[in-house]
């Protein structure tokens, strides 16, 4: 059901007490207030189809059609408990919504059984949502008082996991596009700016520059045409928060682009998303659909006389396309490089017009800012980078999934106190922040509140948000060496220190955790040698690299070696590493009494290094194994260990 | 060969305007159509654009979407993110080469199976994560995935 363009002007337009009573009645059916049977909403995004959403969504209608029940089956997106997955939420007519984890298809029916008879099922709960008018549960805890939404403030994911990403009507009687009609019927296009510079929000995909800024020099260059590019290009291995706001609550983002597309008076808008967020792209198309359909996007926006079109672009799968000058040459059908600054984007950019780049994240704050006001904002979060900040936990923590916080909150709390710290029994080593651009935070450090210059000043960087957690099992050398074969690989190859930089860094960590086959000589001084040059290189780099890519790639490297020195120390002198993730570095050996000498493993070793008579144990020779692990993926008797 | 060329001229066609921002779209269409960019179809391409072979090539190459062979029946995706890093997908990269005998990026002799490996498929909460066209597996060992690509040989024959 759309509305249509006159209900939704009356919405924007009065206060929720001033409907008629046939339009209350509308609203709150679309508000999903009042019921007319039991809801059904089933988190269908990526993380909950992994995590087996389809099979689940399968059994829910197998079951009601099997008993001829009467409800309503919807979609939502991920609430933010990734490793939750798969979440549904059941809402009874006149109850307030119960939400479930990890429901598989198999315990559906005995869960459903259960709620139709006004029984909180055996299920793991994780709580009911608080919704005014609706007869809770008793003894059941309401979703704001679980640690894990307790302590965060929600207020551009608020919605995720709770509405339907395809429903229109859903999003406005919510209060949605009140904030895009207040801008374009009320407020002048450089009043729109103000705002914005007044509410002090900053970028949110790493750099932080203040967004207000940016769109006021986009607004002052002139030009007949201006563009604004929004970057849904996250790229970042283990971040994944923009994808989940687009599958979560596709119209906030676009209510968001339309509000900057205005303040920069321009009446063009690209989305850039990666193409492998194929929920994403289906559920936005879906959405600049139906807002075209009711007159929100287009020409003439509601009698307004502003014009719009926001088109949809597939990224075709570069890390390096998250820099704004690499993905306006994508955007122009180039190869994704960058180009030095400046000329800014904002000054010359998609086409040799002013254009501005924003990620989702940062646009997803505009709706709030405008029905809010800039002093709300400004009120939350430290002095000079107010707002919140959605971080993407994931690693050895129990709790893997997104959390939005005000900025300034320590990592103690964001990972102990909200994800729930490690499993049991394993202590925290270290965090790494930002991804292949960002830094390593060790334990120690766990007090430090998260803003952008209290991470500077720390030498540290936020980067989009992804926390990997790391626990005392997990080797940071090799986590080091892996980003940097990840931004070796994604390396453009535009300028020299980045393409041969990265490179040479990748090589000098893998002879690190990697055991030679020839021990002797000056080896252990070689890559002693490696380490000290990997300082002076990153420094290098650091200083020459065209763009933010090979700019920040040595912050995995350089922090690593300043809190964690003694790993690449151990795995450098005393050729081991004691988490045992550098498979290389094992050493192997054959238990006597279990070895039936069956002799295959002597044949498969590429190295001979296994030696022994038919029919007694055999034994490795440690100065020839290079640690390949062939002997203990053929041994039929499980005699081969390593230590 | 007579039905890709007539599925090509339908791409095409879709292109209308010649102008250097339709390459991308362009090859995206001609990827999700085939699966795969063959010579032809970059010829052909560049000649539409009236851009030199060369261009078309060189700017396929340089992003990760395209892929210049047929996938395999089955196209096994593996997430290599950080979280599926730290879950272990690097022995289950290991032992996929080494049951399929093919690298990242290439398809099996018999055309069954091809593997390529990606950056982050966004599921860190379930890692590690490896999808078999749209089926995925989360949580999977090295014993598991044995066991899944012996079960997909099995239903091949």
């Amino acid at each position: 059901m759309l509305p249509d363009k006159e209900f939704i002007l009356k919405l924007a337009r009065s206060a929720p007490t001033e409907l008629s009573p046939e339009d209350q009645e509308r609203s709150d059916l679309l508000k999903k207030v009042s019921l007319l049977r039991p809801l059904v909403m089933v988190n269908c995004s990526t993380s909950g189809v992994v995590a087996g959403a389809k099979q689940t969504w399968e059994a829910i209608e197998n079951y009601v059609s099997d008993r001829s029940i009467d409800i309503d089956l919807a979609e939502t997106g991920s609430i933010g408990l990734s490793s939750e997955e798969p979440v549904v939420s059941v809402q009874l007519p006149g109850r307030t919504r119960l939400f479930f984890s990890k429901v598989t298809a198999d315990r559906v029916p005995n869960m459903l059984d259960d709620l139709f008879h006004h029984v909180v099922p055996d299920q793991k709960l994780i709580g009911q949502l608080r919704q005014s008018g609706h007869e809770p549960w008793s003894d059941l805890p309401y979703l704001d008082e679980i640690p894990f939404f307790a302590l965060q403030n929600r207020i551009v994911m608020g919605d995720c996991g709770i509405i339907d990403p395809f429903s229109m009507g859903e999003y406005i009687v919510g209060g949605g596009y009140k904030a895009f009609l207040q801008t374009i019927r009320s407020l002048t296009i450089s009043e729109v700016c103000d705002l914005v510079v007044a509410s002090g929000l900053r970028g949110r995909s790493g750099g932080g520059f203040a967004t207000g800024l940016k769109w006021k020099a986009a607004f002052n260059t002139p030009s007949d045409q201006k563009y604004l590019i929004c970057n849904a290009e996250e790229s970042d291995p283990g971040a994944f928060m923009d994808r989940n706001l687009m599958e979560g609550n596709p119209f906030l983002l676009l209510e968001g682009i339309s509000i900057a597309a205005y303040a920069i008076g321009s009446n063009r808008a690209y989305i850039y998303i990666r193409s492998e967020y194929k929920d994403a792209i289906r559920k936005i198309k879906n959405a600049i659909l139906q807002l075209r359909e009711s007159g929100l996007l287009g020409d003439n926006i509601m009698d307004s006389g502003y014009n719009l079109q926001i088109s949809l672009r597939k990224g075709p799968g570069a890390f390096v396309c998250g820099e704004e000058t690499a993905l306006i040459a994508s955007l122009e059908g180039k190869r994704g490089m960058p180009s030095s600054k400046p000329p800014y984007p904002s000054t010359s950019g998609y086409l040799g017009r002013p254009t501005v780049v924003n990620n989702v994240e940062t646009l997803s704050n505009l709706p709030a800012i405008i029905r809010n006001g800039p002093q709300w904002f400004n009120g939350i979060g430290p002095e000079g980078c107010p707002g919140t900040k959605i971080f993407s936990i994931s690693g050895r923590v129990r709790i893997s999934g997104l959390v939005e916080v005000p900025m300034g909150t320590t990592f103690n709390t964001i990972v102990n106190e909200i994800a729930g710290g490690v499993e049991t029994g394993r202590e925290l080593k270290a965090l790494h922040v930002g991804g292949p651009a960002g830094c390593m935070v060790p334990a120690e450090m766990m007090d430090v509140p998260v803003s952008f210059e209290s991470l500077k000043s720390n030498e540290l960087v936020m980067g989009s948000g992804g926390i990997l957690v790391m626990d005392d099992k997990t080797c940071v050398v090799n986590t080091v060496k892996y980003f940097m074969d990840y931004v070796d690989k994604q390396s453009c190859g535009k300028c020299i220190p980045c393409r041969e930089g990265t490179r040479r860094m990748a090589e000098i960590l893998r002879s690190i955790i990697r055991k030679s086959t020839d021990e002797e000589g000056h080896t252990t001084l070689e890559l002693f040698k490696g380490v000290m040059q990997l300082e002076s290189l990153a420094e290098v780099m650091k200083d020459t690299s065209l763009c933010g890519l090979g700019q920040n790639a040595p912050n995995p490297v350089l922090s690593s070696l300043k809190y964690f020195r003694h790993e690449y120390e151990e795995h450098i002198f005393d050729r081991k590493c004691n988490s045992n993730t550098c498979t290389e570095l094992r050493s192997w050996f054959i238990d006597v009494d279990m070895c039936t000498g069956c002799s295959i493993c002597a044949k498969r070793c590429p190295t001979e290094a296994i030696i022994g008579t038919a029919r007694h144990p055999y034994f490795i020779v440690q100065q020839k194994c290079i640690g390949c692990g062939i002997c203990y993926e053929v041994c039929k008797f499980t005699a081969v260990y390593y230590k | 060969m007579a039905t890709e060329n007539s599925s090509m001229d339908e791409i095409l066609k879709r292109f209308p305007q010649i102008k250097r921002n339709a390459l991308i779209p362009l090859l995206q269409a001609v990827q999700d159509e085939f699966g795969y960019i063959s010579e032809e179809a970059i010829a052909r391409i560049g000649s539409h654009l009236s851009l030199p072979t060369s261009k078309v090539y060189g700017l396929a190459t340089f992003y990760n979407q395209f892929s210049f062979s047929p996938r395999g029946v089955y196209h096994i995706s593996l997430c290599n993110g950080s979280a599926c890093h730290l879950g272990g997908s690097g022995d289950l990269f290991s032992e996929l080469t080494k049951l399929l005998e093919i690298r990242d990026g290439e398809t099996t002799r018999d055309g069954l199976f091809s593997l390529e490996v990606q950056s982050c498929i966004g599921a860190c909460g379930q890692p590690p994560v490896m999808a078999i066209n749209d089926t995925y597996f989360s949580g999977v060992g090295v014993k598991e995935v044995r066991d899944i690509i012996k079960q997909y040989r099995e239903d091949a024959t």
